[in-house]
This record gives C-alpha cells, structure tokens and sequence, in this order.
C-alpha cells in the first residue's frame, strides 16, 4: 500500500571559512522584503517602524561568523508544533511558511525549531518572522545572490513529497458511511 | 474497511496527515462530538480575548477532510467500542467499523468535589463551547473568579483582563505556574499580573460556591467570602478515557501506548491527552499534555496504522506561554533534585530570567523568561541528549547560537533540516 516519491528540494547552506560577517545578507534580505522591493536606499532611509526583521540570522564570535536562516525542514518541528496551523510547509514548493494572518504570536514555534531561526516581530500585529526563501521573488534568495564571498550557497537535498498533493486533487463525496 | 479516528483535534489531525504520508485511498472516519470543524484548542483564550475570530478558530483549512479523503462524523458522541467486532458504536446506535482504530479523545477538566458546583455560570476552560458561554457573562466592569494559576487558568485571565473584566485567581501553591516556576520566576510574573489589575491568592483554595440559581460569590478555606458574576475552573486536565474504561484496554492514568502508539489490543491505537505515551526525560509512561506532544502521537500512530513502522520516542514536556506582555517559555525538568545542577541568570533591570537544569553533562531543562530567542536550540539540545560539557557554561550567555557550540558539532548541525 506504500507509496513514497523523492523529491528533490534546495537548501540555503552557510560556510563560515569565508564569511566576513559583512551582513550584507541581512540588508538585502531586510529590502527585498520592505514595501520598497530591493531598493535599499529606500528601505533604510524612508521607513524605521516599518522595516521588515531579516529572515537570516548572523551569528559571530570573533573570529567565527556565519548567516543562519530557516533549513525548510524534511521533518519540520514548528510545523508539528504550531498551535495554530498557522506554520505549514508547502507540499510542492517545500517551503516552510508562516500565515501571518493566523499566527496569534504564541511563540511555540521557538521553542520548537532546532535551529532558533524564528524570530518575534512585533510591527504590527506579534507574530512569528523567518526566512521565505524569497519565494517573491522568483524562490532565489537574495542573502545567496548578495553575498560578496559565497558564504552562502544553495545545495540540494531529496525529500519524500507528500502523497496526497501528488495525488489527484479534489476526491469525490465520499458515499455513506464508511 | 477504513481507519477510524474518535477525536477531531491535534493528535487526530496528526494521525490523517500521517496515514495520508503512505495510504492515500483507503478512507479516514473521525468522529466527534464537537460540531465544529477541527480547530485550535488553545485558541479559546485568544477568541475570548477578542483576538481571534471564529472564522480563524480552525487548525487546518476548510479543505482538510476533504483533501484527506476523510469523513467527518461530528456532533455525534461515540458511546462505546467494541474490540471483538472492531465497531464504534455511535450514541446513535449507528455502528461505525474499523479497520484500525485511533483513540484521540484528549482531556477532560478535573473538577474536585465542590459545594455549588451545580449553580449556573460555573465554566471549564477547555472547549470552543467553554468560551462561548463565558463570553455572554464576562462583560466590562464584572468580576470574575479563576480557580488554578497554571497554562490554562493564567490563559483565561489575561483574555479577562482584555475584555475589562475584574479578575482574581486562586492557587492552592505558594506560587503560581507551580509546576514550572519557582520562586524568582513567579514573582516576575506575579508582579505583571498586579500591574494589570488582576489579585492574585495563593496558598488558599475554594471551599465552596455560594449564590442562588447563578453562582454569586466563592467562599475561601481561610473562611474569606469573594463575591463574583461567574467563576472558571482550571485545575487542570485529566486523560478522557471514559469511553473505553472497564473494557480490556489497559489504561493506567491514561491509554498506556508503546513508542508506535499501540494499545495492547490489536489495531488500537491511541494518541494525545488521552494517552500515556514515554517521557524520555522522566523515563517513565505519563500523560504529556501539550499540543507539540499530541501531533507527534497522532502522526506517528497514522504512520504506523498506515503500516510504516515509525517509533516516537521522545516525548517530554514544553510550553510556550505569552502572558500580558510577557514571553515564557519552559521544556524538560522543571525541579531540582538529585543528580541535577542548576544555572540561573536573573536580570534584574531587563525583566529575564533564565534557569538551566543539567543531569550528567546533559540538559534536561530550562526556563526562560522574556529573553526567549532562540529558545529551540536549547529544546534540541534535549531532544538529541547532548553532551553539553565542552559548553556548559556558555548556555544562557548573550547571544548564545551555533556560535556557541564546538565548531565538529556545529558543522554536522548546520547541515541538517
């Protein structure tokens, strides 16, 4: 009865021989996020309140650094914990999303992701900020693409899919009881 | 034949998703005896806090059972099973048959013994239908009586104090949060209660209900008379098992389950609040009430009843808790005792705290206090029993990350997802 389809997906990978600890990568991901779409000028001279978190998080300890940034998980921990649903990964895309919309700011996701990638936004309404993978962009990081030295680069990884989105969509009403 | 799911909240949403991973034709029947669609239990407080409306309730899209291929049997209770038959019978009298069962029926509210308890606007804090009724009573200006200073009750009070309403909660500990604070940490969160109006009594419990036909006040064990429009228990929760008790499903506290959520009964399973499934931490069966826990018991039950043979092993407790502004968030121990070193780093000014518990250059739990970011690679670091020696004392420190730890360890980390 088992069914299991590899997939294969990308993942943002970070090599802290050759960061700088420039954090260009959070400028560029802070713009292609702001309402100013890549225009860091803009971004950072225009709006303050209203400037987007960014969805890397660089770590130093001199002289160690290295950008971090939500892995979109085979086995996601925050989605599994979410109390919302709010957290979901995409089954086609595979690409951990938070619904802005339905996220109460409850912060469970925190506490569940092994990788402390989630970040508290309190702009407007809390909720819960990270990594996109620039799917807005066309799914090419713009933290990967701005990174003066290649710290950053995109790797592959094979993952199941998820059998129900590969199956065809929209079952028949289900005819009586079971 | 189908799989047939009694229960229609996290740990039964977990098991369709994990049937759904391996078998998607044969059909999912839950039943409830909630009418609604699937949704968020803890999202009770933030609906009757007014930050959460009733369209935004569920916990998974409308689409779900369809896209499943489940069918939702709700508003019907299941009234008992029939292990020989394998059949659910139905408070209709409708039989339901299985070819795998889950039982997922969650919690129920303890209530102890209490004079009055019969007089109307008396609530649980559990359910949507809880909160439906509260929110008629809990108007501006009205008072209100929570007994239990734990999640739950703590919950309920902020949604009243965001509603205008005039709180006082009651805990029979000298603290409150009992099982996850101490001292230092209670008094923080006590001191953010006061600020918000809200009194709080400790190391005192209610005696009684007074009132007519509606509860009018409570009476304390000190003999102290608070008069009040409504009252909300939360003194915690207890395994629902009574539609499967005397029957040869063993249960202890709760539905006693192996690490692929069996049941000693052949095809049974069972997950979430009503079940008792292993603590790693503890190393001991015991009920662990939180909604990460039941989603990873309902999946892995799907996984297996789906005939995958997928262990969860790991399952201890973690909460995550604002609290009128304040962020909190505890997982694993939260008790010294032997064998176990504690770290604590209080601040004063910024309002943290933090507080580590270490068994054998392992961490088995911690708390933190405001200061929460990050707080998941401490939770990981539990999950996966590190060896936390080489970096013991960097844990809690200002900016602590991967950064922090051994770079062979950090690597193989960085590399995972």
């Amino acid at each position: 009865m088992e069914n299991s389809n590899k997939v294969t997906r990308r993942r943002i990978y970070s090599r802290e021989e050759v960061c700088v600890g420039c954090r260009l990568c959070e400028i560029y991901c802070i713009a292609a996020h702001s309402e100013y779409k890549n225009d860091l000028i803009k971004t950072f001279k225009k709006i303050s309140k209203r400037r987007p978190l960014p969805g890397i998080i660089v770590e130093e300890r001199k002289p160690i650094s290295f950008g971090l940034q939500c892995r979109h998980c085979e086995e996601p921990e925050c989605v599994k914990a979410c109390i919302t649903g709010a957290m979901q990964k995409n089954p086609e895309t595979g690409v951990v999303t938070n619904d802005a919309a339905r996220c109460i700011g409850c912060w469970t996701c925190i506490l569940a992701c092994p990788y402390g990638v989630i970040r508290r936004d309190y702009r407007e309404r809390k909720i819960a900020s990270k990594c996109d993978f620039c799917m807005e962009n066309g799914g090419e990081p713009v933290c990967v693409k701005n990174c003066p030295n290649e710290a950053l680069y995109i790797g592959n990884v094979v993952e199941e899919s998820n059998m129900v989105e590969e199956s065809n969509r929209g079952f028949r009403e289900m005819e009586g009881r079971a | 034949m189908s799989y047939v799911i009694i229960g229609n909240s996290t740990a039964a949403v977990g098991a369709v998703e994990g049937i759904r991973k391996y078998d998607i034709e044969t059909p999912i029947v839950i039943i409830s005896d909630e009418p609604y669609h699937t949704y968020s239990r803890p999202l009770i407080s933030y609906y009757l806090g007014g930050k959460v409306a009733e369209e935004n309730m569920y916990y998974r899209s409308r689409d779900f059972y369809e896209k499943n291929k489940v069918k939702p049997i709700l508003g019907i209770k299941a009234k008992s099973v029939d292990f020989d038959k394998k059949e659910v019978v139905l408070q209709d009298e409708s039989k339901i048959q299985y070819s795998k069962l889950l039982i997922a029926t969650g919690g129920k509210p303890f209530i102890p013994p209490l004079e009055g308890l019969d007089k109307k606007n008396v609530f649980n804090f559990i359910k949507f239908d809880d909160v439906k009724e509260i929110e008629k009573v809990a108007v501006k200006g009205s008072r209100a009586v929570v007994v239990g200073a734990s999640f739950s009750g703590l919950k309920a009070v902020e949604a009243l104090v965001q509603r205008g309403v005039n709180v006082t909660v009651i805990d029979i500990m000298d603290r409150i949060m009992p099982r996850v604070f101490d001292e230092t940490a209670s008094s923080i969160a006590l001191k953010t209660l006061r600020e918000h109006g809200v009194e709080v009594l400790l190391k005192t419990t209610v005696e009684k209900i007074i009132g007519g036909e509606n509860a009018e006040g409570v009476i304390l064990k000190d003999g102290r008379e608070l008069p009040c429009n409504f009252i909300i228990l939360a003194m915690g929760v207890r395994c629902n098992t009574d539609l499967v008790k005397d029957t040869k499903l063993k249960i202890n506290r709760g539905i006693v389950v192996d690490d692929r959520m069996r049941t000693n009964i052949p095809d049974v399973y069972a997950a979430g609040d009503a079940a008792e499934g292993y603590n790693f931490i503890e190393g001991r069966n015991m009920e662990i009430a939180i909604i990460p826990n039941a989603y990873r018991q309902g999946e892995t039950a799907g996984e297996n009843m789906a005939g995958k043979e997928r262990l969860f092993n790991k399952g201890f407790i973690m909460n995550s808790m604002p609290l009128l502004g304040l962020s909190i968030i505890s997982a694993g121990l939260s008790e010294s005792g032997e064998g176990i070193r504690v770290k604590a780093i209080y601040k004063n000014r910024e309002n943290t705290y933090k507080k580590f518990y270490i068994r054998d250059k392992k961490l088995v739990g911690y708390l933190l206090i405001n200061d929460i970011d990050r707080a998941g690679i401490y939770t990981d670091l539990i999950r996966r029993e590190v060896d936390i020696s080489l970096f013991e004392d960097r844990l809690g420190e200002e900016g602590f990350g991967f950064v922090s730890l051994p770079k062979e360890m950090r690597k193989e980390r960085m590399l995972g997802g």
